[in-house]
């Protein structure tokens, strides 16, 4: 397993990652260890190619969109901190944590957790995710066997579920209502990350 | 209901049928056997017929008990199935061997059949150990392994010591009674209950669907613990032989060594076996016919040779299990493989009913029951709340040290299903009466306990789970943006998971895979096999093969293959798969499902339809009635479409089926989408895609190379006329969306476009051979969506093609 200090060190900002993530530096050599067994050119960073590599990833039917979470819009490469920035957004919940109003949510809350899952949707950005990218996303998910009418019909009835001011589209607050009876805690994350 | 009194008189009519068997059999049963010479002394006449009953004696009423067993299990199934499903199969089963026994009983006023050890451990549970062992989800199974081996070794150690030191004490403290044992005899009898029984396990949690690390861990102990067990059982035997003064610290140490000894000795033993099982398959390529055997041949040496070395018999052959599944899977001809597990389950199932009813059967001997309230209680009390504490206990040490914490709510599960079974009675009842006077003491308590937790823990079983489980929201009153979220979550956790790729037990399962791909399977697996070991070509090839299966069975439906060829949907007749009372009642939904698939799971409507429309009736407004309707569908819909994540493609250990992959054709369909959409993205965003492309060629060249045999003329007929060589790419006016698929069309071009070297090397290219991509039943089901949704996409394509070709070609 070698010195884990000297490992902690090759990596940059690690009191920062750890703060800001919550992870400990267990983990994060643990991910850094990953990270590196993906970037198999050692470039120092990944891009969309590394991620297609993964072979168990094929038979995810929302493999691109994960796969574009972890971009920023226009950049092509996710460095080690970005990784472990969006990997915290799948770190358990901290059940007893003490409710502090004034530091700033950590990463790995319910709502953050959520707004990572809207933007899945919401590829647009717009903040809102609109009957067309729903309609998109049921594409992805469902199979071939489906028609066009049915998808539009499901879309139409997902929206009308959860569209609460009749604007034809879901917005941020709308998702969050629709689904608060689930449990988005245990569903959103990995437990080997505690 | 006049279903369930038919089968009620069925059921009293087979009672009736058996009884007045077993009165025959067992009355001749006692004739003292005759001579072999079949003609009496005093013979007067010819005898043109005579009833040689003692010459077919042994064997029929063999096969007369595995025949009342296999009626027995008929009736209880029927009877799960359209009375009650609250007592598990092996509780009813038990039952029934009370009334059995009861007959038999009556008949002879004496037990005349009996579960012998002998048989029991030599004839019924060498195959239940193998089915299970070698249906084992191995990735589980060793990746839980410390955990599995800390309950096993310890938590058994520690339930037999506790409970026989609590016994003795209890009887010093007099709460038993007289009775003529000592420490050791105590210490003897906690060892053989505290072993948990994979029998019962298996019988109970097989209805109880846990998650699969739950599972693994209670089965994977009540497998292993049989090494401890068996040590244990020995040693205290042998040291009541003995006698109290002669043990000193020699003999215990003796007694430690053994175990480890009996333990890794039997699993040693196994792992040899299994090896020469593989290479025994590796060699069978002539004779495939009797491939099959060998796998229970060599399972069944490797658990006789472990009884022969006083070694664990039970550890030998899971291991030998356990390792060869992976080899002589490949090595075999599948239709050896599909023998092989046929033939399993149909051991394994007959075997378990064998068992249970037996131990029903037991029960009815006037002769072995001895009660002593205090003994009997307080084993039940004492294995109970040790098995809790030791759970816990050990629980707590291990989320120490692992990644994963075992929850709460499992451990409850966990001790609850410490099941006792048939190998605590087979043990109790090899007791030496001589040494052990209270023999029929023990054997009485072993049976209460076994009927205890098989019948009572596995009735509360399910309640249990689900009552613990009560936090997870009911699943009718999901709304369809909830389950179409909870499934994309699904999906993204997996993908993240992938991406993390299991951080922490990486390092050793690489270092294992690696070892093994170069020394092992060199060894053991067949060197044509070991080429095609490509992980998605053989998911493309079980596919391709599943796929031909159900065309054929659709075909067969449809009155004949002919269906194909129009094209409209092939129109699936909805009544033949649900009850027809729905179909009376909704005639709406039949004509709108009538594009739905063969090939997917029965998820009976009544589930939703229950849930939303409490009653149906013909009395409902025609309004409400549309609108339940549509949100009916939509659900339905949802229920059978949606893609299924990793989650739910659960390793289900089951007896009595295997549906380890059913939603295969998912995964086809999500890999011809990502396959395409990375063409499409190597197309327009220029990304670094490269090989990926070159797994899309590969596979598909592989497939072609198979295929290229069976198809394409035929399937050129089905798609119009294509000319043969020509690139569709540059002949703009094809009406080719009519004809075929779309994406097939899309993949044809881009392997026309820029095949790489290596690609060329290989096949000559046709598009032609291309065709056969793509599974038949996509294409025949449903091809107006593809023209509608693809269409588009198509054109578009069509347009992007000439400039692209021109520029690499």
């Amino acid at each position: 397993m070698g010195s884990t200090s000297s490992t902690l060190l090759k990596i940059p900002n690690v009191e920062e990652l750890v703060q800001e993530t919550g992870f400990s530096p267990a983990h994060i050599i643990r991910l850094y260890d990953r990270f590196k067994v993906l970037d198999k050119e050692g470039r120092g960073h990944l891009c969309p190619k590394d991620f297609g590599a993964i072979k168990e990833l094929a038979m995810n039917p929302i493999r691109d969109r994960i796969i574009s979470a972890f971009f920023s819009p226009g950049k092509e490469t996710v460095d080690f901190y970005t990784f472990v920035k969006i990997m915290a957004h799948f770190r358990p919940v901290d059940k007893d944590r003490p409710k502090d109003p004034n530091s700033p949510e950590p990463i790995n809350s319910r709502s953050n957790k959520l707004k990572f899952a809207f933007q899945l949707y919401d590829q647009d950005k717009d903040g809102k995710i609109s009957r067309d990218e729903l309609l998109k996303v049921l594409r992805d998910m469902l199979g071939m066997q489906v028609t066009e009418e049915q998808l539009e019909s499901i879309a139409d009835r997902t929206i009308q579920e959860a569209d609460l001011d009749r604007d034809d589209a879901i917005s941020f607050e709308e998702f969050r209502k629709s689904l608060e009876k689930v449990n988005i805690d245990h569903k959103m994350s990995i437990r080997f990350l505690r | 209901m006049s279903n369930s009194t038919y089968l009620c008189l069925r059921a009293v009519f087979l009672v009736c049928f058996i009884h007045l068997l077993i009165q025959g059999l067992s009355a001749d049963a006692n004739v003292v056997q005759s001579p072999r010479n079949r003609l009496e002394p005093n013979l007067t006449g010819l005898p043109i017929v005579t009833f040689e009953w003692h010459h077919v004696q042994t064997p029929y009423l063999v096969i007369i008990w595995i025949f009342v067993a296999a009626l027995a299990k008929l009736s209880v199934i029927e009877l799960n199935h359209h009375v009650t499903s609250v007592i598990p199969e092996s509780g009813m089963l038990i039952i029934v061997g009370f009334i059995l026994g009861g007959m038999v009983w009556g008949a002879d006023k004496a037990q005349t059949f009996k579960l012998l050890p002998t048989t029991f451990f030599f004839y019924l549970l060498p195959q239940i150990i193998l089915d299970a062992s070698y249906f084992m989800p191995n990735k589980l199974f060793f990746s839980n392994l410390g955990a599995i081996l800390i309950y096993a070794i310890f938590g058994t150690c520690w339930n037999a010591a506790t409970v026989g030191l609590s016994l003795w004490g209890c009887y010093e403290a007099g709460a038993m009674g007289n009775l003529d044992i000592g420490l050791l005899q105590f210490l003897l009898f906690g060892s053989l209950i505290s072993a948990v029984d994979p029998v019962a396990v298996i019988a109970v949690f097989e209805e109880v669907h846990v998650n699969e690390v739950l599972f693994i861990l209670v089965f994977g102990e009540s497998l292993l613990n049989d090494g401890v067990t068996v040590v244990l059982y020995n040693v205290f035997d042998a040291f009541v032989a003995l006698g109290g003064p002669r043990i000193d610290a020699t003999e215990i140490f003796k007694g430690i060594f053994s175990f480890v000894v009996v333990a890794f000795g039997g699993s040693f033993l196994g792992v040899v076996f299994a090896i020469l099982l593989s290479l025994l398959t590796r060699c069978t390529k002539h004779i495939q016919i009797i491939e099959a055997g060998f796998v229970f041949v060599m399972g069944y040496l490797a658990y006789l040779t472990a009884e022969m070395l006083s070694l664990s018999a039970i550890l030998s052959i899971t291991f030998c299990g356990v390792c060869c599944q992976k080899y002589v899977n490949s090595n075999m001809d599948e239709k050896s493989v599909t023998t092989v597990r046929h033939a399993m389950k149909v051991l394994a199932n007959g075997s378990e009913t064998m068992i249970f009813l037996f131990l029903g059967i037991t029960a009815i001997d006037t002769e072995i029951w001895v009660w002593n309230t205090g003994f009997i209680l307080l084993t039940l009390l004492f294995m109970f709340i040790y098995r809790i504490i030791g759970v816990f206990l050990f629980t707590w040490m291990l989320n120490k040290f692992r990644l994963v914490p075992i929850e709460v709510i499992d451990q409850v599960v966990m001790s609850y299903g410490g099941l006792r079974g048939a190998v605590a009675y087979g043990l109790a009842a090899m007791l030496d009466k001589e040494k052990i006077p209270e023999k029929n003491l023990m054997i009485s308590t072993t049976l209460i306990v076994v009927y205890f937790t098989v019948i009572i823990q596995g009735i509360t079983m399910k309640p249990l789970v689900q009552w613990l489980k009560v936090k997870r929201a009911a699943h009718s009153d999901l709304k369809l943006v909830e389950k179409v979220n909870n499934r994309a979550f699904d999906h993204i956790l997996a993908a993240v998971e992938d991406i993390c790729g299991r951080i922490g037990d990486n390092w050793w399962t690489r270092g294992w895979n690696r070892f093994e791909e170069k020394y092992i399977c060199r060894i053991l697996m067949k060197p044509k096999v070991r080429k095609n070991k490509d992980y998605l070509f053989n998911i493309f090839h079980k596919l391709n093969l599943e796929d031909a299966m159900n065309y054929v069975s659709e075909g067969e439906r449809q009155g004949s293959l002919a269906f194909i060829r129009s094209d409209e949907a092939a129109n699936i007749d909805f009544k033949k798969q649900y009850d027809s009372e729905f179909a009376d009642v909704m005639p709406d939904i039949m004509g709108d499902m009538s594009n739905y698939e063969f090939g997917i799971e029965n998820v009976s409507i009544t589930s939703i339809v229950k849930d939303t429309i409490p009653s149906i009736s013909r009395d409902i407004h025609g309004q409400d009635r549309k609108n339940a309707v549509d949100d009916i569908n939509a659900h339905h819909l949802l229920q059978q479409h949606l893609y299924r994540s990793r989650k739910h493609h659960r390793h289900k250990y089951s007896r009595s089926h295997f549906g380890i992959n059913q939603s295969e054709y998912e995964v086809q369909e999500i890999f011809q989408r990502t396959m395409r959409s990375r063409l499409e993205s190597f197309k327009s965003a220029k990304m670094g895609v490269n090989p990926a492309k070159k797994i899309t060629k590969h596979h598909k060249k592989d497939l072609t190379h198979q295929m290229s045999n069976g198809h394409p003329e035929g399937k050129d007929h089905l798609y119009g006329d294509e000319a043969g060589i020509e690139n569709p790419a540059f002949m703009p006016d094809m009406e080719s969306p009519t004809h075929s698929p779309p994406w097939l069309m899309e993949t044809e071009m881009d392997m026309a476009v820029a095949p790489s070297q290596r690609a060329q090397r290989r096949l000559p290219w046709t598009p032609n051979r291309m065709r056969r991509l793509a599974p038949m039943r996509i294409s025949t089901c449903s091809t107006d969506s593809f023209l509608m949704a693809d269409v588009s996409l198509t054109l578009e394509e069509h347009e992007e093609q000439p400039q692209g070709d021109n520029e690499e070609m």
